[in-house]
């Protein structure tokens, strides 16, 4: 596999040959920081993109065609038209709160994107206990979220932050549990090292049912966690008007539409590098000729293969299943998701204890 | 040098969304009407606070969130050494999730589960 660390310890050689060591390093947290914003802010793009032509294709219709071939300049114009328009500033609202909010959102969805391997070595921030990392950065944007209702002095916003918040804590808890599972299994943290432990298997082969269970938990939970449909009560159109950014506009709503859909693109990329195997190819033990030919796939095209296709999944399942009631879903977490998810984790802990996976 | 990146990537993020902001503060129209700063509810102007006492059944959430959530966080570093452990980790995970079962089952017999 191509190792990227190679292109980035020759620039970082190249700098440091050109100027002393502070300066290099400064030089280089800004050119790290510019790609990453970058590909944040270029995935968030084609993610909206996709979303409008998929659900056109469900629904048997072609979807943005006007603005450049196959309308795949309309994206670019939505953007340019949220930037044009006017930043309304509310009466009687927290003004120092109903600001921070956005960025407490889009904080949480840069970090998390930052630990995703894309590929062999293209990696922002790579932490011994990775994993951990990621649930923690993930989890404060529901803190945004709260904010953004509680500061704009509207009740609709009030009661969709408040539903937000009580979801997406709740299912944070699977998602942990579902993490956890796949730790137990690999015995590291580091997402580094997680992918490169699964050279011969994906975990979900590996692992075989508790990881296949834990990979079904993890879907759904992550589905409630970035408030899509089938779980999109806190902003149901009909009963909450948008939820918790009823009063943003502009670009200030434009934020949390990127981070939502980032939210989306985040979930999919965990769920593939912790169970289906990130940027690894798919090897079969024994098959030599069969595994060579899968190397000369890059790593990176593994990666967003297995990232777009989960997506497109999680497109389909809010097209198809219709949304949950407000007493379902503490239902379905409590009751269901956590109970498996224990068990789960306890049959998982006795196969790796008794050497029962592959 | 990890950290170096995290805070760089925390400054980053920040610089996006006030960039994005000031540029759209920067281009975009302004004017100024009394009524549009009004809250977005009925069409008629908006009765009573907003900031009120919100009901309990969400506070009992958060409460039985932040129990799992610190197991949680008890078990990620035993999850890491598991394969070390071997046995000895099976009977302390099963020691510890009775206790945590304990009390789902006393928050689900109280119906603190329910949605009233």
């Amino acid at each position: 596999m191509f190792d990227f660390t190679t292109i980035t310890t020759a620039i970082d050689q190249f700098l440091r040959s050109m100027m002393p060591a502070q300066f290099a390093i400064i030089v280089e947290c800004i050119l790290v920081a510019a790609c990453a914003l970058l590909a944040y802010v270029m995935f968030a793009i084609v993610m909206i993109f996709m979303e409008r032509k998929v659900c056109a294709a469900f629904q048997c219709r072609l979807g943005p065609m006007r603005v450049g071939p196959w309308g795949l300049l309309q994206v670019f114009a939505d953007v340019f038209k949220m930037l044009i328009k006017e930043i309304i500033s509310i009466n009687r609202s927290d003004s120092f709160l109903y600001r921070l909010a956005p960025y407490l959102v889009v904080m949480s969805s840069v970090l998390t994107f930052c630990c995703l391997p894309f590929a062999k070595g293209l990696q922002v921030l790579d932490f011994n206990m990775g994993v951990f990392f990621l649930m923690a950065t993930s989890s404060f944007g529901v803190l945004g979220i709260l904010l953004a209702g509680w500061s704009s002095n509207n009740k609709f916003s009030m009661i969709g932050a408040m539903r937000s918040g009580a979801q997406m804590i709740s299912y944070e808890l699977s998602i942990g549990l579902c993490m956890l599972t796949v730790v137990t299994l690999s015995g590291t943290m580091q997402i580094s090292e997680l992918v490169e432990q699964q050279h011969d298997a994906w975990f979900i082969f590996k692992g075989h049912l508790p990881a296949m269970l834990a990979f079904v938990i993890y879907l759904i939970a992550g589905n409630a966690e970035t408030n899509r449909a089938p779980f999109d009560l806190p902003e149901a159109e009909s009963e909450l008007t948008a939820g918790f950014h009823t009063e943003y506009s502009g670009m200030h709503f434009g934020f949390f539409y990127v981070a939502e859909f980032m939210n989306l693109f985040i979930v999919a990329a965990i769920a593939s590098t912790l169970f289906l195997g990130g940027w690894m190819p798919l090897h079969i033990s024994g098959f030599d000729t069969f595994n060579m030919v899968m190397d000369y796939i890059p790593g990176i095209v593994w990666f967003l293969g297995k990232t777009f296709f989960i997506i497109w999944v999680l497109m389909w399942f809010r097209w198809t299943f219709p949304r949950l009631r407000i007493d379902q879903v503490p239902t379905l977490e409590w009751k269901y998701l956590v109970p498996i998810g224990l068990v789960n984790l306890l049959i998982m802990t006795v196969c790796v204890v008794m050497g029962w996976t592959f | 040098m990890n950290y170096i990146l995290l805070f760089t990537m925390i400054l980053a993020s920040l610089f996006l969304v006030f960039a994005g902001m000031m540029t759209a503060s920067l281009i975009s129209p302004r004017s100024y009407n009394k009524q549009k700063g009004e809250t977005y509810e009925c069409g008629i102007p908006t009765q009573g606070a907003t900031w009120v006492h919100f009901r309990a059944g969400y506070y009992l959430f958060s409460i039985l969130f932040l129990m799992f959530d610190i197991e949680t966080v008890f078990l990620f570093p035993w999850a890491t050494i598991v394969q070390e452990l071997g046995f000895k980790a099976l009977m302390g995970i099963l020691f510890f999730l009775f206790i945590l079962v304990l009390g789902l089952a006393y928050a689900w017999r109280k119906k603190a589960l329910e949605w009233k």
